[in-house]
């Protein structure tokens, strides 16, 4: 994520797959399931693996800038 | 309310005024001053809000000011460095932080409800007044592009804040969820309609709790 946004904000994986939060701002962000699934704290500047356990089109956003939108399908 | 909103019309006319008086617009070490010092009032402010709000939600948006404001303020102090700027104090600097220490007092003398209410409408009617001074003002006044782009990042913070302000009060995630929709960074109508979900949210707030 960059400049307050995340990009691309669709991205197709699999269960099991790892995925690479890249945080490019001065900003903390968080990636935060809105239905529960995942919590991933992203300090400024930083990059956060976190591995996906369940299927199915999860909508998330950031908890501190409750602007920021996108969602993973994940496949079985 | 019609007390805040002169307050915020206030705000946002000396941020117009005190630069337009100087005859001149702002230059970058001016411009270097007024965007930190707008970032340290609103710190201020939240760290206050930090120790005194009643309502969850309300303490939750003041750490995130604090997060967010001290993460541009430190951004902008490594950059006028790198740019060997020196920030130039100046009438506009002067006449926010004498307005802000007035208004830090004034909510100190509040309590519970009555606190989260004013800290809110302040900050409503402050995101406001920042938010079109630097649209307005700052960057188009500005002569550097890494200034500018760092004042870019500043206005875009501070769009975001004052489309959350609005929601800060809701209870629970969930709530806030269904208040942002359509309220994005870009929408147009964001600050037509921000009045409404200000009031709107915090009235639904208080009716929780």
């Amino acid at each position: 994520m960059q400049d307050l946004v995340f990009a691309p904000t669709e991205v197709s994986a699999k269960v099991g797959d790892s995925i690479k939060w890249v945080n490019k701002d001065v900003f903390a962000h968080t990636a935060t399931a809105r239905d529960g699934d995942f919590d991933v704290n992203l300090p400024p500047k930083k990059t956060v693996t976190s591995v996906l356990s369940k299927a199915g089109t999860i909508e998330y956003y950031c908890r501190y800038h409750p602007n920021m939108n996108a969602a993973l399908k994940i496949a079985p | 309310m019609f007390v805040r909103l002169s307050a915020a019309i206030a705000a946002l006319s000396i941020l117009g005024s005190a630069a337009l008086a100087q005859g001149a617009k702002p230059t970058d070490p001016q411009i270097a001053h007024i965007a930190y010092t707008a970032g340290v009032i609103d710190i201020a402010a939240a760290k206050q809000a930090i120790g005194k709000a009643g309502n969850k939600d309300v303490k939750s948006f003041a750490q995130d000011m604090v997060r967010d404001h001290e993460a541009v303020n430190k951004q902008a102090l490594d950059l006028v460095k790198k740019l060997k700027v020196t920030p130039e104090d100046n009438d506009t600097s002067k006449t926010l932080s004498k307005q802000a220490a007035d208004k830090l007092a004034e909510l100190a003398k509040l309590k519970g409800a009555d606190y989260d209410k004013a800290y809110v409408a302040n900050e409503v009617a402050y995101h406001k007044a920042v938010n079109g001074a630097l649209e307005t003002l700052l960057i188009p006044s500005d002569t550097n592009p890494e200034l500018k782009s760092l004042l870019q990042t500043g206005l875009k913070i501070f769009q975001g804040h004052q489309n959350d302000v609005g929601t800060a009060v809701h209870a629970g995630a969930g709530a806030r969820g269904d208040c942002r929709t359509g309220a994005g960074g870009d929408d147009p109508d964001r600050d037509a309609g921000l009045g409404v979900r200000a009031d709107g949210g915090f009235g639904q707030g208080r009716r929780q709790h």
